[in-house]
């Protein structure tokens, strides 16, 4: 039942002794050099197809480059023109947009009603769980093309604005300068509410109802209690959800590409737009390895600035 | 406890927000099997039925051989990361494997990575290689961009596992790969499923990859690019085919789901939360 396609190739130390068979199984300290052959297939895979094109990014993101004539070595000039292009500066703005509808609104949403029903006995809490993933397990295509429908001139959006007497407002909303960036937003949003809710109302059903009972007695009003029970007792969570969320929000490609690829103009540029566009339509990898490097580096930094921020402090709030 | 009037209002919350998740899904189902003339209402009720926009959708988009060829993916994709991630969890919990903190530190760079960061060095190597518009193209590099998520996966399940199961098996005289296979697997296996279903999710949805990796040989297009493919080449075509197609592409999934739900959203959630 092993599907072992590929030998081990990254050179590993273990390889640098050879022949050397320890008996199985020792009780003692020593390291397990066989050990590592349960562990070289995975690593394998991951140095071919992880680090080395990581690694490869960041050399490409130094030359200028159309993939056919020699590559010019043209230093860090290809960052200094990637931060002054206005296309970057589009998908860069844009990309915080997304943060807010992908992230810190459905963080929010989830956190209020955890706020909420922290200690409501929930009946059918399978079904509703079930149905609030439902974005989770669909393909970025498929809900670009149901959102497409909703969203389109004749879809029902337009339908119900048309029923409630605001029919002015119709429009096909993902080709419209004015609001094509927050309706792929708010395709975002759809996409992660139900994921942040179950996870925080799971969080909350988890905290320990004497906290709440104390609070009361200290005289604590829901407000309160929110701010000094649920929200804290809930960071772990929090830090999961947000991480979780502004990755995808940074990233999005699929859904961006399948509603609008970027359009109308830049309106809805994302920097994983510029990759591709760069890549495999204008044959500029120097630019598209630099809007690499630059995506990756943004989402580390807001991981680590998440996780730094909602850190377990002992000493609380 | 809380007056009944706050459980009533979170519980219309509740359907709120559940109806609010389900509803594009099925408008688009309504709207895959609603007759040419007689579309949804406004609202999006359906109005009348038939499954020739399947038909359509199946033959005109080559939606059989995608569909296929997703399968092909994704299952390969599955046996091979799990497979390796069994092994790689299995040695870094229990084995005294050298290394084991370094290794995890580099594995930790793919569970943060962005693979659109990688997706251009990617597609070289790939053409180096000579596998573009290969099945292989797709399969290999989704099996390196999923292991380090399976290693942490397994390696913290596999750490889960109480201390004398495996003592119990080494007294009984079993290799450490029969331990493995005897013993652990079997206490992991609700961890390996999960493991297995949520690498499925991403490999049969995933999108960017088939994109740059497969672009010109429609025998091997997966499920969402063929999906892709045919919504944009159809634009001004009829919807309601689109939606159908749609309809194809998320139907297997959606049945997996609905029988293993539980495991699926346990994964979804890379464990935060405890069944």
């Amino acid at each position: 039942m092993t599907a072992v396609t590929s030998r081990p190739r990254t050179r590993h130390p273990s390889r640098s002794r050879p022949g050397r068979t320890p008996p199985p199984r020792t009780g003692g300290r020593r390291r397990d050099w066989t050990a590592l052959l349960y562990v070289l297939p995975a690593l394998a895979f991951f140095g071919v197809f992880v680090l080395y094109p990581l690694w490869q990014s960041v050399w490409l993101s130094l030359w200028e480059w159309n993939g056919v004539t020699a590559a010019t070595w043209v230093g860090a000039r290809n960052y200094v023109d990637v931060l002054g292009d206005p296309v970057m500066r589009a998908a860069l703005r844009n990309s915080l947009v997304f943060i807010v509808f992908y992230a810190v609104l459905p963080t929010a949403v989830g956190l209020l009603l955890a706020g909420v029903m922290s200690r409501i006995r929930i009946h059918g809490l399978t079904f509703f769980r079930a149905a609030l993933f439902v974005p989770q397990i669909l393909s970025g295509v498929v809900v670009a093309v149901a959102w497409r429908y909703l969203y389109g001139v004749d879809g029902p959006i337009n339908g119900f604005l048309d029923l409630v007497g605001l029919g002015f407002l119709t429009r096909g909303w993902l080709g419209d300068f004015a609001t094509a960036l927050p309706s792929v937003g708010l395709i975002g949003t759809w996409v992660m509410f139900g994921l942040c809710m179950v996870l925080l109302l799971a969080g909350a059903q988890r905290i320990p109802t004497e906290l709440y009972e104390a609070a009361r007695i200290d005289g604590a009003g829901p407000i309160r209690e929110f701010f000094t029970v649920t929200l804290p007792g809930l960071r772990r969570e929090t830090s999961f959800a947000l991480v979780l969320t502004t990755t995808y929000a940074l990233r999005n490609f699929d859904v961006v590409w399948n509603t609008t690829s970027g359009g109308p103009g830049n309106s809805t540029v994302m920097p994983s737009v510029i990759i591709y566009k760069a890549a495999f339509n204008t044959r500029d990898y120097g630019t598209a390895a630099t809007v690499s490097v630059l995506l990756t580096v943004m989402i580390l930094a807001v991981t680590a600035l998440v996780l730094f921020i909602l850190r377990d402090r002992e000493t609380g709030r | 406890m809380r007056s009944r009037g706050e459980s009533v209002i979170s519980h219309l919350i509740l359907v709120l927000g559940a109806a609010i998740a389900l509803y594009p899904a099925l408008s688009i189902l309504v709207l895959a099997v609603s007759e040419r003339g007689g579309r949804p209402s406004p609202l999006g009720m359906p109005r009348s039925f038939t499954l020739d926009n399947f038909a359509r959708a199946w033959e005109g988009g080559g939606f059989d051989t995608a569909l296929l060829s997703s399968a092909v993916v994704a299952v390969s994709v599955v046996v091979v990361t799990v497979t390796l991630s069994v092994l790689t969890g299995y040695a870094l919990a229990w084995l005294r494997v050298p290394m084991a903190g370094p290794i995890l530190g580099v594995l930790l760079i793919g569970l943060v990575l962005p693979y659109e960061g990688v997706i251009v060095p990617l597609h070289s190597l790939v053409k180096d290689l000579g596998m573009i518009n290969t099945t292989a193209a797709l399969i290999l590099p989704q099996i390196g961009l999923s292991v380090s998520l399976g290693v942490f996966w397994m390696t913290t399940y596999f750490r889960g596992v109480p201390r004398s199961l495996p003592e119990a098996a080494s007294i009984d005289g079993a290799s450490r790969f029969q331990t493995l296979t005897k013993v652990m697997l079997p206490a992991a296996l609700p961890g390996v499923s999960a493991l297995a279903l949520i690498v499925f999710l991403y490999a049969w949805n995933d999108f960017l990859l088939a994109l740059v990796l497969v672009p010109d040989n429609a025998d091997v297009r997966t499920a969402p690019l063929a999906l892709s493919f045919f919504a944009g080449n159809v634009k001004g075509a009829d919807i309601g085919v689109t939606a159908a197609a749609a309809v194809l592409v998320a139907l297997p999934l959606v049945v997996v789901y609905v029988v293993l739900q539980r495991s699926f959203i346990s994964g979804l959630l890379g464990g935060a939360v405890k069944e």
